[in-house]
């Protein structure tokens, strides 16, 4: 259990770094934002408790925003997310429940299962991000067009870096 | 009462849901004033110093980069300074009389090189025979004459200065009229001696050297110094005079190059007639 908190904490601190050193600063124009920090969130276990997830979230939402000087902003999102990740997971579930020890990753629920529960959870994300950023609906399209290319390029990333941070536990 | 209680705790989730919703909510809000201090911004120590490692990090890698364009904008900047333009002192002072024949033309020159203490010393001048300077024509400063051109390259003119040791310019003596020849005996770059004045003529501490026309390079009465002091040497029958120079050659900057238009014509006359009457 120790270890499972340290290992989160790493996590953190290494995805926090990550998006603020680095990915914030690759450039792909306008409606590509990827905001990979997101796999903090994806990345805690199912037996999380969902207040304390949530609470997690908005402490994760409130450091990014300590770096990205939009108070607030990430915050909301991520606790929206953290919100919601209680229900997806419960509506995604397979049939007989999540087994003990199994972590949210494409290896041990497979890309299917995964596609489902990280693209929604971004998607979700992203909608908070992009609509409340720009707080008005005038640009709606503009808006929708950024929160689905972004999704796309976070998810990507997000694929990409759980591998990093795979256990190695096969079953 | 028991009854709401039971409610918060039954949907808490929600509520805790809420209550970090209006807290995000209440931080945008204090993000928009202009008034109103970010509570949270990356001011703080730990992101502040998180991005100024990225940002030394950073300049490292570009450090290559950076040395470049800095060395680019130093060459740019070098290329505007004003000590690379050379002024092409193209004026020269003619005019044109029917009554007066413009005898010496005037231009005015910078000195770019020079030296005192040599035996020979000579001066380097920033106008060449593309500008008009030439061979034989006279240099002087504000404060007296300074030497003259011996030779010139098309953007450059080297010249003889006072303190040669073959320098030989006539001169005379304002008040008495006698002249003798300005030499310079390698002692002191302040001083040059003005050998073969006779040993009647009246001089004064303070007198007026200029030069003469005899020389045929120097137009007649420009001023070369002052008389420090005189004497006769044993078994000669000619004064020496001490000469205090006006011209500080130690600081010469900007000189005149003065053009005798008619030396050409003198020089070939006066060959032409010598060699008639010596045949």
């Amino acid at each position: 259990m120790t270890t499972e908190i340290f290992r989160n904490i790493l996590r953190f601190i290494l995805l926090l770094l990550l998006q603020v050193l680095i990915v914030q600063n690759i450039n792909l124009g306008p409606y590509i934002i990827m905001l990979p920090y997101v796999l903090i969130i994806l990345m805690l276990p199912f037996e999380t408790q969902r207040v304390a997830l949530m609470v997690i979230s908005f402490f994760v939402g409130i450091s990014l925003d300590i770096f990205h000087d939009s108070s607030g902003l990430h915050a909301s999102a991520c606790t929206l997310m953290g919100f919601s990740r209680h229900y997806v997971l419960k509506f995604i579930s397979p049939r007989d429940g999540y087994d003990i020890g199994v972590k949210p990753t494409v290896d041990d629920m497979g890309l299917a299962w995964y596609l489902r529960y990280a693209g929604t959870l971004i998607l979700i994300h992203h909608f908070a991000f992009f609509y409340l950023e720009i707080f008005r609906f005038n640009e709606f399209f503009g808006t929708f067009l950024r929160v689905i290319l972004s999704s796309i390029g976070t998810f990507l990333l997000v694929y990409l870096l759980q591998f990093l941070f795979y256990t190695g536990k096969k079953r | 009462m028991k009854n709401l209680l039971a409610f918060v705790l039954k949907h808490h989730f929600i509520f805790v849901f809420a209550l970090l919703q209006l807290i995000c909510i209440w931080l945008m809000q204090r993000n928009r004033g202009y008034q109103g201090s970010q509570v949270l911004n990356s001011s703080n120590a730990v992101a502040s110093n998180i991005y100024l490692a990225a940002a030394n990090t950073k300049e490292y890698f570009a450090l290559k980069q950076e040395n470049e364009r800095l060395a680019e904008e130093n060459t740019k900047l070098r290329n505007r300074l004003k000590s690379n333009f050379n002024i092409i002192p193209l004026t020269r002072f003619e005019r044109h009389d029917t009554l007066y024949k413009q005898h010496y033309t005037y231009m005015s020159a910078k000195v770019v090189n020079s030296s005192v203490n040599k035996r020979r010393n000579y001066l380097t001048l920033n106008i060449g025979k593309e500008q008009g300077a030439g061979r034989d024509m006279a240099v002087m400063s504000v404060q007296g004459i300074v030497g003259y051109i011996t030779d010139a390259s098309s953007n450059f003119s080297s010249a003889m200065s006072l303190l040669h040791k073959d320098s030989k310019i006539n001169c005379q003596l304002k008040n008495d009229g006698s002249y003798g020849i300005l030499i310079w005996d390698g002692s002191d770059y302040q001083h040059c001696l003005l050998t073969d004045i006779p040993t009647h003529a009246r001089i004064k501490k303070g007198d007026t050297v200029e030069t003469s026309e005899l020389s045929g390079i120097f137009p007649e009465g420009l001023f070369a110094g002052t008389v420090e002091s005189w004497e006769q040497k044993q078994n000669e029958s000619f004064f020496t005079v001490k000469v205090k120079l006006g011209a500080d050659l130690k600081k010469v900057n900007h000189v005149y190059i003065i053009q005798n238009k008619y030396k050409g014509e003198r020089d070939s006359l006066e060959k032409n007639s010598q060699k008639q009457i010596d045949d």
